[in-house]
């Protein structure tokens, strides 16, 4: 066995729900073929022997290849006029038309604002509550109170949009939803909820936030039971309370998985989920409820113009990508925290 | 000093009580919407609409669980979604272990690539119409087999399955595998996979409620009835407020509008029970593993 130094580039992943923290780092590497033959003729071996590795990634790349980069390279069809007849590649280019026409459009300000009106609140108030959740599960002593607590605030995250939206709006009914029912005992006027548009992002983010809290504070828990007791200890002896420690031990520690979390969630600011908006929009509420996800749908899909619809899919993925790359500049400079 | 001691754990009993009530009013108002359906489906709907039953049912009847029972739809949809879901979550698992375990292997040329492969498209994607061209052009509209395969493999996955295999199986132990003359496929079948029961076990949870919660994709790529799923009919009584003459029949013939409201009302209740059971009935067996799917997720590898 020899000691050769292979420039190879084993990465090193720290993986925090869904986020990536990847950097190059060369690695002296064991192998125990060593060097013979220098070069392409190693490289060749070494695949090789191990074909029967590249044969376990063939299932995965063949969906890559053809369900996710089929896609991308369909995507020229934003700057194209896509006729089915001649398919993606014989389609005639015809530069940014398409997102001319949507920038002129009157739906490219108002989706716009519906879109970034669901992201920022639900960004708000969708990511400082789990944590507050988190902490305050943490704190709590008696152990079957605190399990019952995460058994049933995790339970609604399975249960799917369709059947969501669909208690929401036998909930919200205004002459026989139990909502309604009590404004009505209040001494209120009832309400209909999905009818008028000023109604639609509270809706949104607070059936949002009902079915994902305890969902979303999982990690945090997760992440606090590894705090060190002998800092809590410490803190006690300083003279902390309850409070001071959770702001000075508990808090600390919860930043990085914070951070990435947050610099994960400006990337997707332009992307909230057409699924539980399509569901919850009324002929009455579109004014504030179509935003860019599903204007794309209807364009698409419904009314049959695919390179326009492209194009607005293009455009917003690319505002995501702009932000996730400006966040992650700012948090690294700042915090030192960084997804690449 | 003593005085110091007491208002310090004044503080802490104070903060205990506001923690208390706070995470109950938490688990009431979590808690109180799924009880509140599950009651409603027992109930008389005259009692629900006027809103007489507020927590447990009032004049209990099975009256809306037999209406959706004699709807055919229902349970072609139900078959359908077990189908999508039991193929569609073990091509996904068989997926993404391979690719994870292909990648956690050191000595893989191009292991950079590959991973950058995957990465890309979990930030960068083509959308759904282009999506929706290239499924039409590979002429998989309105088939079995794109309900398998779509969504099959996803990135997040593969690297979770990654990592797991990087911590948790020692690389001595493939080495002297290895030696011995085993083959990879022969060391990921044998040895890896019972190692990993926990990783698969985690898996199979987050792919099948996926797929059986999945209600987008199979509405539009979905032409024919015969192959609809669940949350299609699903949304069909519940949103689009669709439902057959059968269902809403009271044996008498006419019903009058008020009669009918109130039937519409009772079969979305028993709908939604219905189409949630499986999951009713399985999450308290599978809560043991979500916590531990999050750990593997945020080991660092």
């Amino acid at each position: 066995m020899y000691i050769s130094q292979v420039a190879s580039q084993s990465e090193l992943c720290y993986i925090v729900t869904g986020s990536i923290h990847f950097c190059g780092k060369r690695a002296f590497v064991l192998t125990s073929t060593g060097i013979r033959g220098a070069g392409r003729k190693k490289l060749l071996r070494r695949i090789l022997t191990d074909w029967q590795l590249y044969l376990f990634m063939l299932p995965g790349l063949a969906y890559y290849i053809c369900l996710e980069y089929g896609p991308i390279y369909g995507l020229q069809i934003a700057f194209k006029n896509y006729s089915p007849a001649k398919g993606i590649w014989g389609s005639k280019w015809i530069g940014l038309a398409q997102f001319e026409r949507f920038f002129r459009s009157a739906y490219f300000g108002a989706t716009i604002v519906n879109t970034l009106r669901l992201s920022i609140i639900s960004l708000f108030v969708g990511f400082s509550l789990p944590v507050l959740f988190a902490l305050m599960l943490n704190e709590m002593r008696c152990k079957p109170f605190r399990d019952l607590v995460k058994t049933v605030s995790y339970a609604p995250h399975f249960i799917s949009v369709v059947v969501i939206v669909g208690v929401l709006r036998l909930f919200v009914t205004p002459s026989t939803g139990i909502i309604n029912h009590i404004i009505a005992a209040l001494g209120g006027e009832r309400i209909a909820f999905f009818q008028e548009s000023r109604w639609f992002a509270p809706m949104y983010v607070i059936s949002g936030i009902w079915q994902e809290l305890g969902w979303n504070s999982m990690i945090y828990i997760a992440a606090l039971s590894s705090v060190d007791p002998t800092l809590h200890e410490a803190a006690i002896i300083d003279g902390a309370n309850k409070v001071q420690r959770i702001w000075h031990v508990n808090l600390p520690v919860l930043r990085p998985t914070i951070v990435v979390l947050l610099i994960l969630n400006c990337g997707q600011l332009l992307n909230v989920g057409y699924e539980k908006v399509l569901l919850m929009q009324t002929d009455t509420n579109l004014t504030a409820s179509e935003i860019i996800s599903t204007y794309v749908y209807k364009a698409g899909l419904i009314n049959a113009e695919f390179s326009f619809s492209a194009a607005v899919n293009l455009f917003n993925s690319i505002v995501n990508c702009v932000l996730l790359i400006t966040v992650n500049t700012i948090t690294s400079k700042l915090d030192d925290t960084s997804l690449w | 000093m003593k005085r110091a001691k007491q208002a310090q754990s004044l503080s802490d009993q104070v903060f205990d009580i506001v923690n208390w009530i706070v995470l109950s009013i938490i688990l009431i108002v979590v808690l109180y919407p799924l009880l509140y359906t599950v009651s409603a489906s027992f109930s008389d709907p005259k009692a629900v609409n006027s809103g007489e039953m507020w927590l447990l049912p009032v004049r209990f009847t099975l009256d809306g669980y037999r209406r959706i029972f004699d709807y055919g739809d229902i349970w072609m949809g139900y078959l359908n979604t077990i189908d999508y879901t039991v193929v569609g979550t073990a091509f996904s698992l068989f997926t993404v272990l391979m690719y994870g375990f292909a990648l956690s292997k050191k000595k893989l040329v191009g292991r950079r690539f590959f991973s950058i492969v995957i990465l890309v498209t979990m930030f960068f994607n083509g959308g759904v119409v282009t999506t929706y061209i290239v499924i039409k052009n590979l002429h998989l509209l309105d088939t079995r087999f794109i309900m398998y395969v779509c969504g099959m493999s996803s990135a997040y996955y593969i690297l979770v399955c990654r990592t797991f295999f990087m911590t948790s199986i020692p690389e001595a132990l493939s080495e002297a595998a290895t030696i011995d003359g085993c083959s990879d496929w022969r060391f990921f079948m044998r040895i890896a996979l019972p190692l990993s029961r926990a990783l698969i076990m985690v898996m199979i949870i987050f792919l099948a409620v996926t797929r059986w919660n999945w209600y987008f994709w199979p509405m539009i790529l979905l032409k024919e009835r015969s192959k609809f799923t669940l949350q299609i009919i699903l949304k069909e009584i519940l949103i689009q407020s669709q439902m057959s003459a059968s269902m809403m029949s009271s044996g008498m013939g006419f019903v009058e509008i008020q009669r009918q409201a109130e039937i519409a009302q009772m079969i979305k209740f028993a709908v939604i029970i219905a189409s949630s059971l499986p999951m009713l009935i399985v999450y308290p067996f599978l809560q043991c593993y979500f916590e531990k799917g999050v750990m593997i997720g945020a080991v660092k590898g």
